[in-house]
């Protein structure tokens, strides 16, 4: 082992002690940062100004109107927020989601607790949602051939030429996967009147290859069910089931509850992961081996033979010792254990694995299979491209979705467009699909409009708007109600009519109100169907010789920012860094350190990728722990028409994506420019300098060593030249992150932007390390920079009961809360900036600019009422949610009781999928937060300053297998 | 350099010492003018004189005296909100139609409110009290803690136009933040304007406090989050 070993160290610069990083680092405000750039002239132009202006500034404050409502609204008060059940609907899978609404203006989505999918957690992109929703640059207008044009003048339309559709020859309708039980209802009634037209489902990261692995295995197309709770041995073949291949938050749940341990050490999942690309995944395993994503197929059919699946055990000396060693752990957790593939995965892997969990007896107990919720087919696309091209097509409606940027390359379809006389397309945005398009109709947001959907598992559920359509869109239903004339035609009736047929015999008022109430349709989750392994046609896939491999594999991955595209234009989302690279506003070409010293590549380097005789341009980034001779690019970026925030971000991946290459390509050909392009990556800014911040141990350490991360510390002797505050009396606010749990998902960071108002500041400004999320996701790399392990640390304000900041204000801007909160009083900050020089924790944030100024109306309508929208000049930082805090403690004093344990959640906590944050009373001995501080991993972050944080960590565990750490170690 | 060295020979003086006496008379004439224009300034646009008395023309001459003072209505029938929320609320048109679709149903001044009730369309009510942006003001805890609306809003019910008359500046909320004692009463009374206490007020101020906790905050984050 090498020095690196245990070192934990954020970036290849960091590591390699270059020059220009310790000056970054040392810098409190880096490059540019407060410097004034003008010369000595510009600024007594710009004094001249403001002393002119000073004057001009009117005494009385301007006059401002009241304006109630006409009519009372049920049930609501001006200033109490109301709480909507929905779902959110992403890629045909649904997530239960609570909308917050504050005069009727929905402002942040949780989690819905009742929700099967969601369990009171929303993931990133359900936080940014609602950003999306009052984005100026959605479509506004219905636009005939580029022209203004009218919903009245589309229905009298599309009125007189259905009229001349007679079966639906030349019919042919695309849309996204339909989960929705009232859509799919529409869709057989749409295909009963026009038999001859077709439907294809499409998503770009669509599961189609998982449901044809079921095929293969058991003869049916079925959906795998995990349970990840049941599971003590996880093996997962390049699959992000933590992160962007995450159907359901409630996965995450279920995987965090295993590795939850007491002070007394009780038992913990383990989990192997095999990938190429460093995924969220990866980055929580116990052990992680890297793979070129076309090897994963030998390592699947390797692990198949070592269980004896080819009917006898074979000893394959070509297999590595590790892959026996996990054969070893997963057989002696049989029904206990459960192995998965990622979507990328060929069909064939997806079979293998469904057969090795059948073989291990975990069928039935921490995976089941159910009907699909969802069946999409990219074959069924590639052969109504097929079909236009031979001119069979006359009317093609496009319902959502934006098929000429995202359909597979060879499809072609933005040509296959021109070769269809009429083409309807229903989008958000006025995009690169709408573009092509005789006829243009703006679709309406999720959280505007009435929809069902059905959770992974199968749950149904009622989408209800929270807001009328902001730019007068329509539903994909209400759209196919008008082709197919349909008896309804308002959203509310279809969806509604469609529950009501299904609760005949029932009150189906009273179940309507119900299913609205809940967020949830009891009991329509899918039930188990059990299957039987087709084991002669699997033993012949494992027969099977290994695909010849290229020189160089690209896997396309989903973005952490974009998805697939459709959120391209939403700044908080492109603006959070990737939970790995920590880039913003970007996607690269990440590879090894290894693969890019090979090639001579730097990060920053712009590439030109060939394969399939298809070319793109993309940056690279060299990601540590990335498996060599692999590329993986992040899709969803390069958009051109999305809007002013998505439009030329990025570099576009798609046009390499074929249809045989839908998860990875072989044989790519890369070729240096010897073009540079900026990167900009948070992972070094707000540096902590090396010291023992993140602590970490074996379960077996930790046995032996109940409080290991208590000693680098050692003991203490700490004394102060300041009068010691006293923090005795009423409650006193704590958290605990308990690291052992967080998965480094970005939620809390994007629920924080959400509720505390945070704005964007785009990807110069991040360059300048001028970010204002309140939440730093941290990213440790430890070990060699080949292969190194991930350590995961969310810092915040850390709330010091002695805090530094609050001594160097020479306004007294931020103070002591007799509750111990590190108060910040942003109309008294006049910018000196002192106290983000004296926090330790590198957690302060300064508006360098109004990055408010400029907002559209609409815009502001996102904004949480109960925290104050910051200007120029002013610092900020986390305030534990104080507007939550004091909303609970005036409802607790009306309702005459004290406040409740867990009653007051912040915004990260809430949404918090792991469970991974616990905020609370320590005065109060019984609190969870307390509890979980007499923990023996609790530690507190730079203890030795004492600083006294409010804030205190739960050092991580890993659970390794101990026959591959003796291994290791050798 | 001839040059230079001739001046310098010549010790020629282009200002003679008086200047010097001149421009220090000058420049604390210039400096106490500016220390007197902003202190001066600073007086007059304090909320004293810049916000008490503000009394804007309504677009509906609704009169609080009738309403609240001559007729008895109490403050809650319309500001519904004031009990269970951060903002006291000012009444949907509805409200004022539960009495005027029967009592002056053809009065012209009433008509504006008769058209928002036909039309949907809100009464741009002009706003009165308002607190900068930075400020988190909440009616239910102050209204249940026994705040009556007469301490911030004074005898509205004897107002036929309302106009603000307390200054709602931070130091004027302190004040009664670090010495709530007098203000208090008991929360069933709040809305009493003309309400007399009949023994020291502070006494039963620190009666109430004792009784339901009431320890008002004045940390900075009380008000501004």
């Amino acid at each position: 082992m090498s020095e690196h070993a245990r070192k934990y160290w954020r970036s290849l610069g960091e590591i390699s002690g270059d020059l220009r990083f310790r000056e970054w680092l040392e810098r409190e405000f880096p490059e540019y940062a407060s410097e004034w750039t003008g010369s000595r002239r510009a600024l007594l132009k710009l004094m001249a100004a403001s002393f002119g202006l000073a004057g001009l500034t009117s005494c009385r404050r301007p006059e401002e109107r009241i304006l109630p409502a006409s009519r009372g609204i049920a049930g609501y008060v001006p200033g109490q927020p109301l709480y909507y059940a929905s779902i959110m609907t992403l890629a045909g899978f649904s997530t239960g989601v609570l909308v917050e609404t504050h005069e009727g203006r929905p402002t942040k989505i949780e989690g819905n607790p009742e929700h099967p999918a969601s369990r009171g957690a929303a993931t990133a992109f359900a936080q940014a949602s609602v950003l999306g929703l009052y984005d100026p640059d959605r479509s506004r207008v219905v636009l005939r051939e580029g022209r203004l044009s009218s919903w009245e003048e589309f229905e009298s339309f599309i009125a007189t030429h259905m009229k001349q559709a007679g079966r639906g020859e030349g019919l042919r309708i695309v849309s996204g996967a339909i989960g929705s039980p009232s859509l799919a209802d529409l869709k057989a009634f749409l295909l009963e009147r026009y038999p001859a037209a077709r439907w294809v489902e499409y998503e770009p990261l669509g599961r189609d290859e998982e449901l044809a692995g079921a095929e293969l295995a058991f003869g049916r197309a079925v959906q795998p069910q995990y349970r990840f709770d049941h599971a003590d041995v996880i093996v997962s073949l390049d699959a992000d089931f933590l992160g962007l291949d995450c159907l359901a938050p409630v996965w995450i749940r279920q995987y965090t509850e295993r590795r939850r341990v007491g002070p007394q050490a009780g038992s913990m999942n383990r989990l192997y992961v095999v990938e190429a690309n460093y995924s969220l995944t990866g980055a929580n395993a116990d052990h992680r081996w890297r793979a070129r994503p076309g090897e994963i197929a030998e390592v699947a059919r390797a692990l198949a033979r070592q269980l004896g699946l080819a009917g006898f055990k074979v000893l394959d000396s070509g297999a590595p010792k590790w892959l026996a060693a996990v054969a070893r752990d997963l057989e002696r957790h049989r029904g206990r254990s459960l192995v998965l593939a990622g979507p990328r995965q060929p069909a064939f892997v997806h079979a293998l694995v469904d057969w090795i969990n059948h073989a291990l007896g975990n069928a039935g107990r921490t995976i089941y299979y159910t009907e699909p919720v969802v069946r999409t087919s990219t074959k069924e696309l590639s052969e109504l491209a097929a079909e236009a091209q031979a001119g069979q097509v006359k009317t093609l409606v496009i319902l959502g979705g934006n098929p000429v940027y995202t359909a597979p390359a060879d499809v072609e379809f933005a040509a296959l467009m021109k070769r269809v006389p009429l083409t309807i397309h229903l989008g958000q945005e006025r995009d690169e699909t709408a573009a092509l398009a005789t006829w243009h109709l703006p679709e309406a947001h999720y959280l505007e409009s009435w929809g069902d959907g059905r959770a992974a598992d199968g749950t149904a559920a009622i989408q209800q708007p929270t807001i009328a359509p902001l730019f007068g869109g329509r539903t994909a239903a209400e759209l196919v109600a008008l082709l197919a004339d349909y008896p309804r035609r308002r959203g509310y009736d279809i969806v509604r009519d469609y529950w009501l047929r299904q609760w005949k015999g029932q009150d189906g008022e009273q179940a309507w109100a119900r299913a609205l109430h809940d967020g949830v349709i009891a009991g329509t989750g899918f039930r188990a169907v059990s299957v039987a392994p087709d084991v002669r046609r699997l033993q012949g896939l494992l027969a099977q010789g290994a695909a010849g491999g290229g020189e160089l594999e690209i896997e396309f991955f989903p973005s952490s920012a974009a998805y697939d595209g459709r959120f391209a234009n939403n700044g908080w989302l492109q603006e959070a860094p990737d939970p790995i690279t920590k880039l913003t506003w970007d996607n690269a070409a990440c590879l090894s350190p290894a693969t890019a010293r090979k090639l001579g590549l730097d990060s920053g380097d712009v590439v030109e990728l060939e394969g399939g005789g298809r070319r793109i341009l993309a940056p690279v980034w060299i990601l540590p722990g990335h498996a060599d001779g692999a590329i993986s690019l992040a899709v969803g970026y390069g958009r051109t028409r999305c809007g002013r925030v998505g439009n030329r971000v990025g570099h576009n991946a798609y046009p390499l994506r074929t249809l045989r290459a839908q998860g990875f390509l072989s044989g790519v050909r890369l070729r240096k420019t010897g073009r540079r392009y900026p990167l900009v990556s948070t992972q070094e800014h707000h540096s902590m300098e090396g010291r023992p911040l993140v602590r970490e141990a074996t379960l077996d350490e930790f046995r032996a060593e109940p409080d290991f991360a208590r000693k680098p510390e050692g003991k203490l002797e700490l004394f102060s030249l300041f009068r010691e505050h006293t923090y005795g009396e009423g409650h006193q606010w704590g958290m605990a992150v308990d690291l052992n749990a967080c998965i480094g998902c970005n939620a809390c960071l994007l629920a924080c932007q959400a509720e505390n108002n945070i704005p964007i500041v785009g990807k110069e400004q991040v360059r300048r390390g001028r970010e204002m999320h309140w939440i730093r996701l941290d990213r440790y790399f430890v070990g060699e920079p080949d292969d190194p392990q991930i350590a995961w640390q969310p810092v915040a304000c850390q709330h010091c009961e002695m805090a530094p900041c609050e001594t160097v204000c020479p306004v007294a801007a931020t103070n002591h809360s007799p509750e111990g909160l590190n108060d910040m009083a942003y109309n008294r900050c006049i910018g000196t900036r002192y106290c983000a020089n004296n926090c330790p924790y590198k957690v302060r944030r300064f508006n360098f600019l109004d990055y408010h100024k400029g907002l559209q109306e609409v815009e502001k309508m996102v904004f949480n009422p109960d925290v104050t929208v910051r200007m120029r000049g002013v610092m900020e930082k986390c305030t534990y949610c104080v507007q939550r805090i004091e909303e609970k403690r005036i409802q607790a004093k009306a309702e005459g009781r004290p406040l409740r344990d867990g009653e007051i959640l912040t915004a990260c906590q809430q949404t918090c999928p792991a469970q991974a944050i616990v905020f609370g009373d320590i005065n109060d001995p019984n609190s969870r937060v307390s509890q979980l501080k007499r923990d023996p991993r609790n530690y507190a972050l730079l203890a030795s300053l004492n600083t006294r944080p409010r804030t205190s960590y739960l050092a991580r565990l890993r659970n390794p297998n101990p026959e591959l750490v003796s291994e290791e170690g050798s | 350099m001839l040059h230079d060295n001739e001046t310098r020979d010549l010790g020629m003086q282009i200002f003679s010492k008086r200047v010097d006496r001149y421009f220090r008379l000058f420049f604390t004439g210039l400096f106490l003018s500016a220390l007197g224009s902003i202190t001066l300034f600073a007086f007059i646009s304090r909320p004293q004189f810049t916000e008490v008395g503000y009394s804007p023309v309504q677009p509906v001459p609704y009169s609080h005296k009738l309403h609240a003072g001559n007729l008895g209505m109490d403050c809650r029938y319309c500001h519904i909100g004031v009990e269970q929320s951060a903002h006291a609320g000012i009444p949907p048109t509805e409200v004022c139609m539960n009495c005027h679709a029967r009592v002056k149903k053809d009065s012209p001044r009433l008509a504006k409110i008769r058209e928002s009730y036909e039309t949907g369309q809100p009464v741009p009510w002009v706003r009165i009290h308002r607190l900068p942006d930075y400020v988190q003001f909440n009616h239910q805890a102050h209204v249940r803690a026994g705040v009556s609306c007469v301490s911030c809003h004074g005898r509205v019910d004897q107002m036929v136009e309302v106009k603000q008359v307390e200054p709602l500046s931070m130091a004027w909320c302190l004040d009664c933040h670090r010495n709530p004692a007098p203000s208090l009463r008991p929360p069933e009374l709040v809305t009493r304007l003309d309400w007399q206490p009949d023994r020291d007020p502070a006494e039963i101020g620190r009666a109430l406090m004792a009784r339901n906790g009431i320890k008002p905050p004045t940390n900075c984050s009380a008000c501004h989050r």
